[in-house]
């Protein structure tokens, strides 16, 4: 080998190849044709669009393989559009592909780095001007200048404090207190034992008092989930199971990962699944997360009977329910 | 002179006597645009930028962002007398009151994919052909954050209507929130003005949705774009094709056709699918209560990687001093996609630190030329396609009949160890693609035509290729291609050492044919 390696030379820009709208007259006629019916059926695709906006009625369906029951209306106004503009682009491109010149030109780049004089002058001309202002002479100013513009963004901070209330012990409580009837959601009526079958899940809220109105915000503390077993099935420590009742347990439905509602149980196995992450939970030993992302069981709500035979909670429930924050003291669970 | 040309003329002179723009536009007619097929992706994300800023224009006009309670009545008859938000309920008169609002409804949500789609696609194509390189590192940056604000504005559409399934996902934003130590549960009744879900939310996702972010938008955008405009558009390697200039059409009349047409044609295929494929069906789902939820809660593709690595997450928590920390959330919520992020906004620089190629580049790479870079990014998108399709775990097992516990541990190890398989599978491509292309230019191209010869061995005739041909597939290692070798010094620090191997591996490439080669070959012919 030596050491001069000879390596491929660039050959430059291939010689232009003439279409054939180029060279022949007819080939350049159906070209133009070509384009100016696709103008065409761009306005007739307008014509319809308008056509399909007076003239179908709004309540009109029919079912299309595939796409299922569609509004009639919907469908021709938007294929109208899309025959408007759909056209109007493959028009606009079949003209630039077989009628405008198809010669590829050549322009210079520049280079972006400015010319060494400019650049000296430039910092020379900074240094100048900044010794005029004299911030490297003065500085006490620069130094209250920094001061002030980094307390000064300060103010927006305090502003935005009034855009909600301070949370307090909110993310502690729920409406849940020793006595509460559970009702059912979203009837309102309240449940005896005896409502609910073994393997039935219902959904339940506390009762309010006579009055206080029903929020989102509440249920989305408060909802319970309620799940008849057999008292055989459960696997639980003895205060816990005598927070069951004739094989009824109650758990938080707000799922301890990140408050989505745990609502999918599957009655052989008596798991709880939650859609959102997959969290799941062990019905029979005190929703025990067995799978998925939670780190904490569904807090247990601990149930009895009052004297009507109505199913009411027996104490509020022991730890926050829903998902973890800063001051949530988790040591018992 | 004809009268159009006249008014044409005197309008000209009006505006250029005020404004002096006649010597740029001049200049600008002709400046010149390279063409290929995957410099229309990038323009596929302005023009779906276009749509759903049309399309959500019109949408603003009937959409009511409030959450106070409403009895629907409307046209929609299976959820006539309930109770719902005013959102939700003007969502659904938009969608069967509106003549043309279901049409336009899904036009916007599928611009907004199509947007997520083309900007991450654009991603890739920069990424693979190398060009993020020197000059253009500002627009990997504003790339970068368009990608962001992409994901953040695709959240915050989709959960304005306050149906059953974005009600959802807004609860899981709240436990994000609530899940940062010291501050969360302080944010989030800032954030929501007081208890989940409360009154304040939509209103304010709505200013940020169709008035902040789209603003953002369109202040980065025209940066991005006076950018290539001033530093010009890259160009693939080629005959004719160098550093110094640039190949192609001019802006007028074949570019503004071009770019124009497609324009439309980028409206069109969205607007079909607007008017053929129903998307997010908000009527299906019901309004938004936190006791109810619908199986196979899905977010928009988008975040779906994100909803992936939380739901493989380990179910890990710190519990002490009173306090608790939600590393199951912080891990794949926050901390994670920040450092994916921060590396990807970086790597430009990193890149070029390890190679300490400090050239300008307006030449793009042959991704097989790149083969470090190019299994970097073949892994990483290994990394999505298995955290995407852990967020889609439960449609997954329920189409394919498998286990979503099995799907979600292989996905856990899966998101260690596939990904470096396909590093180094990639590389190993890159390499003998390269190889391929250095046997084409030697030895030509097989023809499939066998001759005997008069001693009775057969061989294949090879066609030598085209000169061109030859030049596209050697050009990378001319001379001044190569990145400058590091220093030679004893005394390399940590950062050295990992600097002085990564470039070691750099150099890992099979060289490009040479003239030489070919002549010792005798001309290609064997």
């Amino acid at each position: 080998m030596s050491n001069q390696i000879e390596r491929f030379e660039d050959p430059g820009l291939p010689e232009h190849i003439h279409r054939n709208a180029d060279a022949d007259p007819l080939a350049e006629k159906r070209a133009e044709k070509q384009v100016a019916i696709l103008f065409l059926l761009s306005a007739l695709g307008t014509v319809l669009t308008i056509a399909s906006y007076i003239f179908m009625k709004s309540d009109q369906y029919v079912y299309f393989p595939v796409m299922g029951s569609t509004n009639v209306q919907q469908l021709f106004i938007g294929l109208g559009l899309t025959l408007a503009t759909l056209c109007i682009g493959l028009g606009a491109i079949q003209w630039a592909k077989k009628l405008m010149p198809d010669q590829e030109v050549i322009a210079e780049r520049h280079e972006f780095r400015s010319e060494e004089v400019d650049r000296e002058e430039l910092v020379a001309t900074f240094h100048d001007r900044a010794g005029q202002a004299g911030i490297g002479r003065r500085p006490l100013i620069k130094r209250t200048l920094g001061l002030a513009v980094g307390l000064v963004g300060l103010s927006p901070l305090v502003l935005l404090r009034d855009t909600g209330p301070l949370p307090g012990k909110f993310f502690e409580t729920t409406n849940w207190a020793a006595g509460t009837r559970l009702v059912l959601d979203p009837a309102g009526t309240p449940i005896k034992p005896e409502d609910l079958e073994v393997g039935a899940v219902a959904q339940v809220l506390p009762e309010l008092p006579a009055g206080t109105p029903r929020t989102l915000e509440n249920i989305g503390k408060d909802a319970v989930l309620l799940i008849r077993l057999r008292p055989e099935d459960f696997n639980l420590d003895p205060e816990r199971l005598s927070w069951t009742y004739q094989g009824i347990i109650a758990f938080s439905k707000i799922c301890t990962h990140m408050g989505c509602a745990v609502a999918l149980y599957e009655q052989q196995t008596h798991h709880l699944l939650c859609p959102c992450h997959q969290s799941t939970f062990d019905v029979t030993r005190a929703a025990k997360v067995i799978f998925g992302p939670a780190a904490r069981p569904l807090p247990q709500l601990a149930l009895m009977v009052n004297a009507d035979g109505y199913l009411t909670a027996k104490q509020p429930f022991s730890v926050p329910v829903g998902p973890s924050f800063w001051e949530r003291n988790s040591a018992n669970g | 002179m004809k009268k159009s040309q006249k008014i044409g003329g005197s309008v000209a002179n009006y505006v250029d006597e005020r404004t002096g723009a006649a010597k740029w536009v001049k200049k600008n007619l002709n400046k010149v645009f390279p063409d290929h097929w995957s410099f229309m992706l990038g323009e596929i994300c302005l023009y779906s930028f276009i749509i759903l800023l049309l399309s959500g224009t019109f949408l603003t006009f009937w959409f009511d962002p409030s959450q106070r309670d409403v009895v629907y009545n409307g046209a929609y008859a299976p959820l006539s007398g309930v109770s719902m938000s005013a959102a939700y309920a003007s969502t659904l008169h938009i969608s069967f009151d509106v003549r043309g609002g279901l049409l336009m409804r899904q036009i916007h949500h599928w611009a907004a994919l199509i947007f997520m789609v083309a900007i991450v696609v654009h991603l890739f194509r920069v990424f693979f052909t190398g060009a993020f390189r020197k000059p253009r590192e500002f627009n990997w940056l504003i790339g970068i954050g368009l990608l962001t604000f992409g994901i953040v504005e695709g959240f915050l559409g989709y959960s304005l209507p306050d149906d059953l399934l974005s009600g959802t996902g807004i609860r899981i934003a709240e436990a994000i929130l609530q899940a940062i130590p010291v501050v969360g549960s302080y944010l989030a009744f800032f954030a929501f003005g007081g208890p989940f879900p409360g009154t304040a939310f939509i209103p304010r996702i709505y200013m940020v949705h169709i008035l902040l972010l789209p603003g953002l938008f369109l202040a980065l955008i025209t940066i991005h774009l006076m950018l290539v405009w001033y530093q010009k558009h890259t160009q693939y390697p080629g005959p004719g094709r160098t550093e110094k200039n640039v190949v192609g059409y001019p802006l007028m009349p074949v570019y503004m056709a071009k770019a124009g047409g497609f324009f439309f044609i980028v409206f069109g295929v969205t607007a079909f699918l607007g008017a053929v494929a129903s998307i997010n069906p908000i009527w299906l789902y019901g309004p938004y209560t936190p006791g109810q939820i619908s199986a196979g809660s899905q977010p928009d593709w988008y975040m779906g990687w994100l909803d992936g690595l939380v739901r493989m997450s380990p179910p890990l928590e710190t519990h002490a001093f009173g306090h608790t920390i939600s590393w199951n959330i912080l891990l794949p919520g926050l901390i994670l996609p920040g450092i994916l992020f921060t590396g990807m906004a970086l790597y430009p620089f990193i890149e070029s630190w390890i190679s300490g190629d400090k050239r300008e580049h307006h030449l793009l790479d042959r991704p097989r030329n790149a083969p470090n870079r190019t299994a970097l990014g073949a892994m990483s998108i290994a990394f999505m396609i298995i955290s995407l399709a852990n967020g889609g775990n439960d449609v997954i097992a329920t189409h394919f009949h498998l286990t979503i516990n099995g799907i979600m541990w292989f996905t856990r190890f899966g998101l260690f160890i596939v990904p470096p398989i396909v590093f180094l599978i990639t590389k190993r491509i890159c390499l003998s693609l390269q190889r391929a292309d250095r046997d084409l230019v030697l030895h030509g191209r097989e023809t499939g035509r066998l001759v005997m010869m008069p001693n009775g061995e057969m061989i294949e005739v090879h066609e030598q290729i085209s000169d061109a041909k030859k030049w596209t597939l050697t050009q990378h290692q001319s001379a001044d291609a190569l990145p400058a070798p590091l220093p030679e010094s004893a005394k390399l620090g940590i950062k050295g050492k990992l600097r002085a191997r990564m470039n070691q591996a750099n150099a890992v490439q099979v060289p490009a044919a040479t003239v030489t080669e070919f002549k010792e070959l005798g001309e290609g012919h064997h």
